[in-house]
């Protein structure tokens, strides 16, 4: 049945392209804020760490009004945005992806930051002393040594990028074709009464998200004993 | 050569009492051992000349470079201060092989240089064969031997190690010393070495210094403190027995000798310049330089009755431990024929008293 009906595929390819991009996003954000949280001694570190823990508790409509109230039409971050790229940031999929890095960013950031933690600075100090500059040693000494956990960090960011409901309908809204990503085109067809697309949906996230587990699961130290 | 004063105050934490590092010292050439209980603050004066930790005040040169002047705001990266460090963990990369751990060493140097001495390096340490290893497939010799040639590599002024010896077996141990002896031999870099070893200090050390609650206590070959410990202190961290606390008598500068009363025993030791009679002071005899003999009848000149608590016995010679922290070293022969005796009497020649 499932096969001989068309399913409009395209929310699954708009939350993918969504989701990698916010997992860069939050890769390249996400590791240095880590790295800055995990090194550096300053007034307030906890917190920011608590604000930027914030997304993982808050309810996903409540960031979303934030982001709305932050980037919306009138706000000044929004009118740059127009002013830069020629159309308002609100109701594109571009805000699609800045609701899953909101969203997601978090996860990587925490994971990230323990795992920093744990690095032996002996092994940096030691770089120095063999006069490494500092981005040497971050790119090819600090991160190495956290790779996996990192890499499992980011894989389970990229599970909730691709799963997030509530801040991409606040901020991206529900336009077919445009920024219905796949947990909208769920609710949509489940709301239209249409079971079939809902399931055919339900299923290629499910799969997805249990490929993405089990990857990130590998990854992390803990699995590999 | 390096010149240090290193002053470094902590507060006092939740965690830790106030602590005051206050030293200050010169080193030459060859392998200067800092020596010092855990916590004195050894690693603390290394940490702060290679550049981790930021003194409160001071100034550090090496080589004729300042590296660290509190007054004048001077404060190298360590980067820039060129200091080979060898970690108690060797730290070495453990996502590079041992080759690569070196090549990263390299990269500072000339690029057509660095391949030659990469492979230079790891036919001198005796490392060509594992060089294609990540570290923990190594053995604990070969970790500690690409640990020192890969500080070495990065052609440093000075070379610092932080208890190498730690949690070695002796063989390792042994093969430690050898490859720092090489090292001396073959590369001249000075060596600063903290240790809370006493054999480390004379196996190695140039010169020794003792570092005592963060302050430098004394400075001098290792055979020159052991001869003569500046303080009770230092005598305690050398671990040295016999130190009597005796009162002086008499003193006799035209024979150079002096008369001091310890408990009940008269002893006569040389003349004690700068003291007066009635002072009190500490005297100290190596234990291989007393006489031990059973007691038969009182003791005489220059001698002192003690019970024995402990016999230690070592290839050629006996440790005999007395009360009250006396101690003598005699050999196997004399033990044997003696021992079952308990009294014994202790003789002290005059010459071998030291006074601290």
């Amino acid at each position: 049945m499932i096969l001989r009906m068309s399913v409009d595929w395209f929310p699954l390819w708009l939350s993918l392209r969504v989701a990698v991009l916010s997992t860069l996003l939050s890769v390249a954000v996400g590791v240095g804020l880590a790295y800055v949280l995990a090194n550096r001694d300053f007034r307030g570190k906890e917190a920011l760490d608590a604000v930027l823990s914030l997304p993982l508790v808050l309810p996903p409509t409540v960031l979303g009004y934030y982001l709305l109230v932050l980037v919306g039409r009138e706000s000044f971050p929004g009118r740059i945005y127009e002013w830069i790229f020629g159309q308002p940031l609100v109701f594109t999929w571009q805000a699609a992806v800045l609701a899953a890095f909101l969203h997601s960013a978090p996860l990587l950031i925490k994971s990230a930051r323990a795992a920093l933690e744990t690095v032996d600075h002996s092994f940096e100090r030691a770089a120095r002393t063999l006069g490494a500059n500092e981005t040497v040693i971050f790119f090819r000494i600090t991160l190495p040594l956290v790779v996996r956990p990192v890499l499992a960090g980011t894989a389970l960011a990229f599970a909730r990028s691709l799963g997030d409901f509530g801040v991409t309908i606040m901020l991206a809204g529900n336009i077919p074709g445009r920024t219905q990503t796949i947990a909208v085109a769920i609710y949509d067809a489940v709301e239209a009464g249409n079971g079939a697309v809902a399931r055919a949906l339900v299923l290629a996230v499910s799969a997805i998200a249990l490929v993405v587990l089990w990857v990130a699961n590998r990854l992390s130290p803990r699995a590999a004993t | 050569m390096i010149q240090a004063h290193i002053r470094k105050h902590f507060r006092a934490s939740r965690e830790s009492a106030a602590f005051t590092l206050d030293v200050g010292f010169e080193a030459g050439p060859g392998v200067c051992v800092l020596f010092g209980p855990s916590g004195a603050g050894k690693t603390l004066t290394l940490d702060c000349i290679a550049g981790f930790t930021r003194p409160s005040e001071g100034r550090i040169v090496l080589d004729g470079t300042v590296l660290f002047d509190g007054a004048r705001g001077i404060d190298l990266r360590p980067q820039e201060r060129r200091c080979g460090y060898v970690f108690q963990n060797y730290a070495l990369f453990p996502h590079m092989s041992l080759r690569e751990n070196l090549e990263f060493a390299a990269e500072r140097l000339p690029k057509l240089e660095r391949h030659r001495r990469v492979s230079e390096t790891l036919e001198r340490f005796r490392l060509t064969e594992v060089a294609g290893r990540r570290p923990h497939e190594l053995s604990g010799g070969q970790k500690q031997r690409c640990s020192i040639a890969r500080a070495l590599l990065a052609a440093p002024r000075i070379l610092l190690l932080d208890e190498p010896a730690r949690g070695l077996d002796q063989s390792l141990r042994a093969e430690l010393y050898s490859t720092l002896r090489q090292v001396r031999q073959a590369f001249g870099t000075p060596v600063l070495l903290v240790t809370h070893d006493l054999d480390e200090c004379f196996e190695l050390g140039d010169e020794m210094m003792v570092i005592s609650e963060g302050a430098m206590v004394q400075h001098g070959t290792p055979r020159s403190v052991l001869q003569q410990p500046a303080t009770v202190d230092v005598a305690r961290l050398l671990g040295l027995f016999n130190l009597l606390p005796v009162e002086i008598k008499a003193l006799d500068p035209s024979r150079n000798v002096s008369r001091l009363a310890f408990g009940e025993f008269e002893l006569t030791g040389p003349y004690l310049p700068g003291r007066l009679l009635g002072d009190r002071v500490s005297v100290f005899v190596r234990p291989e330089h007393v006489l031990a003999a059973p007691r038969d009848g009182r003791p005489g000149g220059n001698q002192i009755a003690a019970t024995l608590e402990r016999a230690a016995e070592r290839a050629e010679t006996v440790r005999l431990e007395f009360a009250g922290g006396l101690a003598a070293v005699v050999p196997r022969s004399d033990y044997e024929r003696h021992r079952h005796s308990r009294d014994w009497v202790l003789e002290v020649p005059p010459q071998f008293l030291r006074v601290i």
